[in-house]
């Protein structure tokens, strides 16, 4: 159950806005609100997933404090979010991380994990501090720990993701079978992938200050697709071990390195850019409680980038030893706090996306209909 | 910091739509501009805060409206809701200046909704701004910041030194103290008088007391009563204005949209006495609701109560307070505070007066009443679904109408039929040159918008070439020309 003042402040905002309405040009939010009368705790969890927490409509409220209404929608759905990551996720116990993931929590994970692959190593008998020809690091660390390791750390994070998924599916109001709808699917997918929602036919949105900017899209978009890149560049590299049988460290120019690198340059220039404009914000409409959430997931994905492009660069050095096992440690790290950090948002945003997708479809076939 | 406000070409004292387009076309032409607005920056912008969209003139779809609307649709319009109470020749140069308004504003940096967008029925003949009038007002401030015209805010404009039609000076409030600021030119741009409760209660007596202002608290008329004293010519009655039956919950002001009811016409509405006055049903709601504040401030105690049943639930856009609830009319009414045996008998009444028909909210349907006074002509269901609902109402009070007399070029004419040598007005200040009574959604903005380009221009024209040697522009031509 929301807080019950949480509940009183998510009504509230609802019930002047769905009487106003002028935001409905904006985003998806209000077009779905538009649809509804009555906002329920389970509403407003929808609602709050769907806010792409940029801030345009705050700016442009005849009603934000000091208005007597005091509306602040970015804050106010910022605040639910926050519980609802809560809410969803598995095992639940765990979920009272989202409260202390912040940026300390994962360092110290971090260093544990790094102490312990480091120690584990030498245990093992590799040469941590000598070069290795040809950079192959499974002299380090081999190729049989860590496919286990990452297989089983990973495989935890996704299930840890799914059920946070479904519970959030459930909760919209949706059922199973509703999730297997190809145009919904396809609609949600561009809608992900291009983040429309924050774009205002190309004016961008008021992120981080009241000016309208493209800067928070393009550097989500950087950050987005620099980690779908070293996705691809992981994957290619399994592909290349277990199918084509090639055992050897990929070599610079091969697809799994150049899909690395041009990730790994996502992946600085994202994080800091969201940083950047992180710090930027106006704090009148920043939930405090997410900040540290959100600092820790930018700098895990800022040390994962610089150690993996180090570790590119270095690999035929004596460096190579200590940076493969820092930057494993921080990838490892990053898949453990995956479900319990600021990484959820993708999942529910998608999901809140693919549910509005399919209201619309609804919307559209009711009408036919009448 | 205030020390330096004088030496401006053209001061515009004001911060709404009205003000602002005339503070930006004015430097357009190169003037130096002050724009004193009283409100804080926190709810700078007038009434403009609280708009959403602007009629206008088009022959042909626009990207931002559907259809056309051509001239003598939007004459006939105007006429309708005024009962004839304009100035043909005013009204018409609006109309065709209303032409070039959205583009205009765009180039300011105004987005707009895409037409066709939403729910909107009114996508034909206005245009919506993307996030409402505030986020329009905030795109002019930008603007007027990127083009250099200074704004001081919390600046009140309590007196004006006018010396036979000609301003010399206006003193402001700055701080807390009073500063007084010299230009070649004045445009008033300052708003009505609607939250001058003293100014309201002289024209309509102590019922005046029970008004909601909808709009901005800083609309005090201080401009407007000093430019009358110094003889410039009145336009409009003082009791005329544009007045909506809103929510009786509402604040005393700044309520803005969503203290509007759209539920009479699902209903119907009592008085303190428990009687029916008006016909709920006479035409459609966004036809109709612009004179139910006037009707509700002719009731005993200005008040009036809208009741429905739950057949009308979720058949209007809803509304912010939460209605009063009972199972059955007595217990409503006793709820209200409201006669019971009579409420309960005009309802009752009205239940064996309706006859049987189509009920179809979206056309004029055959609902109506028979044998009842007043009727209802359409809409007309019994109220006999429990639980049942009711609404207060109260005169929701959002512009007046009487104001400074202009002619096209937007000067303010003196007493005696000459025009103020270099007083110019805009906006809400000379809206009843247009609007004698009644109202039509949006017209303000676009009245605003026509006559704050125009004054602007002209204001800024004037201070920049004497009057001897300056060559009139022809409003018309640069209406259009500057398209």
């Amino acid at each position: 159950m929301l807080p019950t003042e949480l509940l009183q402040e998510g009504e509230h905002l609802m019930t002047v806005c769905n009487a106003c309405r002028y935001c409905e040009g904006y985003c998806a939010v209000w077009q779905t609100m538009e649809s509804r009368l009555v906002f329920v705790e389970s509403d407003l969890n929808y609602l709050a997933n769907l806010c792409h927490n940029c801030g345009e409509c705050f700016y442009s409220c005849q009603y934000s404090p000091p208005h007597e209404f005091n509306i602040n929608p970015p804050k106010t759905l910022a605040k639910i979010r926050l519980y609802t990551y809560g809410l969803y996720a598995w095992p639940g116990p765990l979920a009272k991380a989202f409260c202390k993931n912040g940026l300390l929590v994962s360092l110290l994970a971090a260093a544990v994990l790094i102490a312990f692959l480091l120690a584990a190593s030498l245990a093992l008998g590799s040469r941590l501090w000598e070069p290795v020809r040809g950079g192959d690091f499974y002299q380090i660390i081999p190729h049989s720990v860590m496919a286990l390791t990452f297989s089983v750390v990973g495989s935890f994070s996704a299930l840890a993701l799914l059920i946070g998924f479904l519970r959030f599916w459930r909760d919209s109001g949706e059922s199973y079978s509703t999730l297997a709808n190809p145009v919904a699917l396809f609609r949600a997918a561009k809608d992900v992938l291009s983040l429309k929602n924050l774009d205002n036919d190309g004016a961008g949105c008021s992120y981080p200050r009241e000016k309208s900017s493209e800067a928070l899209r393009w550097f989500h978009h950087a950050t987005f697709y620099g980690f779908l890149s070293c996705l691809v560049a992981t994957t290619l590299g399994a592909i290349y071990y277990y199918v084509f049988g090639w055992h050897g460290p990929p070599g610079f120019l091969s697809l799994p390195v150049i899909f690395g690198t041009v990730g790994g340059i996502g992946l600085v220039i994202g994080p800091i850019g969201l940083f950047v404009l992180l710090r930027r914000r106006n704090r009148e409409i920043v939930d405090e409680n997410q900040s540290g959430m959100d600092l820790a997931f930018i700098v895990l994905l800022l040390l994962i980038s610089i150690s993996g492009l180090l570790l590119l660069l270095l690999r035929q050095s004596a460096a190579m030893g200590t940076l493969l096992v820092v930057h494993l440690g921080f990838v490892m790290t990053l898949f453990l706090t995956m479900p319990y950090g600021k990484f959820v948002h993708g999942i529910y945003r998608s999901g809140a996306l693919l549910k509005w997708a399919l209201e619309r479809s609804r919307q559209s076939e009711n009408k036919a209909k009448a | 910091m205030t020390d330096d406000l004088s030496g401006i070409d053209v001061l515009v004292v004001g911060g709404g739509n009205a003000a602002m387009a005339a503070a930006l076309s004015a430097r357009e032409v190169g003037a130096s501009v002050l724009v004193l607005e009283s409100a804080p920056k926190d709810f700078r912008a007038g009434n403009s805060r609280h708009t959403r969209d602007l009629r206008c003139m088009h022959d042909a779809p626009t990207n931002v409206m559907a259809g056309a609307y051509t001239e003598d649709e939007f004459y006939k319009d105007i006429q309708s809701v005024t009962g004839g109470q304009t100035n043909e020749q005013l009204a018409r140069m609006t109309i065709r200046a209303s032409a070039t308004c959205t583009e205009w504003m765009k180039r300011q940096g105004v987005r707009f909704q895409r037409a066709l967008g939403g729910t909107l029925q009114l996508g034909r003949t206005n245009a919506f701004f993307l996030g409402g009038g505030k986020a329009m007002m905030n795109a002019y401030y930008d603007q007027a910041e990127r083009v250099g015209i200074r704004v001081v805010y919390n600046a009140e404009v309590v007196d004006l030194k006018v010396e036979d039609g000609k301003f010399e000076s206006a003193t402001a409030m700055v701080a807390g103290k009073p500063v007084e600021v010299r230009a070649k030119v004045v445009v008033a741009a300052s708003g009505g008088f609607e939250a001058n409760l003293d100014w309201l209660k002289e024209a309509w007596g102590p019922e005046a007391d029970n008004f909601l202002i909808r709009g901005t608290p800083y609309n005090k008329g201080k401009v407007l009563k000093k430019l009358l004293e110094n003889g410039v010519e009145s336009v409009g009655e003082a009791k005329q204005g544009h007045m909506v039956a809103i929510d009786a919950r509402a604040p005393k002001f700044d309520g803005g949209i969503v203290t509007r009811l759209d539920c009479v016409s699902l209903g119907i509405v009592v008085n303190r006495n428990g009687d029916r006055f008006y016909d709920e049903g006479e035409d459609f709601w966004p036809k109709r609701y612009a004179i139910w504040g006037r009707l509700v401030a002719n009731q005993p105690e200005q008040i009036g109560y809208c009741i429905i049943d739950s057949k009308a639930m979720g058949k209007f856009m809803p509304s912010v307070f939460p209605p009063d609830t009972a199972q059955n009319i007595g217990e409503l009414a006793k709820i209200l505070k409201l006669p019971v045996e009579k409420v309960v008998a005009t309802v009752k009444a009205y239940n064996d007066a309706v006859q049987l028909g189509t009920f179809n909210h979206d056309v004029l349907d055959d609902c109506k009443t028979s044998g009842l006074d007043p009727e209802k002509t359409h809409w007309a269901l019994r109220i006999d679904k429990p639980p049942f609902y009711a609404y207060g109402l109260r005169p929701g009070l959002t512009f007046t109408y009487l104001g400074l007399k202009v002619d096209e070029h937007a000067r303010a004419q003196m007493k005696g039929g000459k025009g103020a040598r270099n007083i110019f007005a805009a906006g809400e200040i000379m809206v009843g040159n247009i609007l004698g009574k009644g109202y039509t959604a949006g017209i303000g903005v676009t009245i605003g918008t026509v006559f704050g380009r125009i004054a602007g221009r002209e204001a800024a024209s004037q201070a920049l070439h004497p009057v001897e040697t300056r060559k009139d522009t022809k409003v018309e031509e640069f209406v259009h020309a500057a398209d």
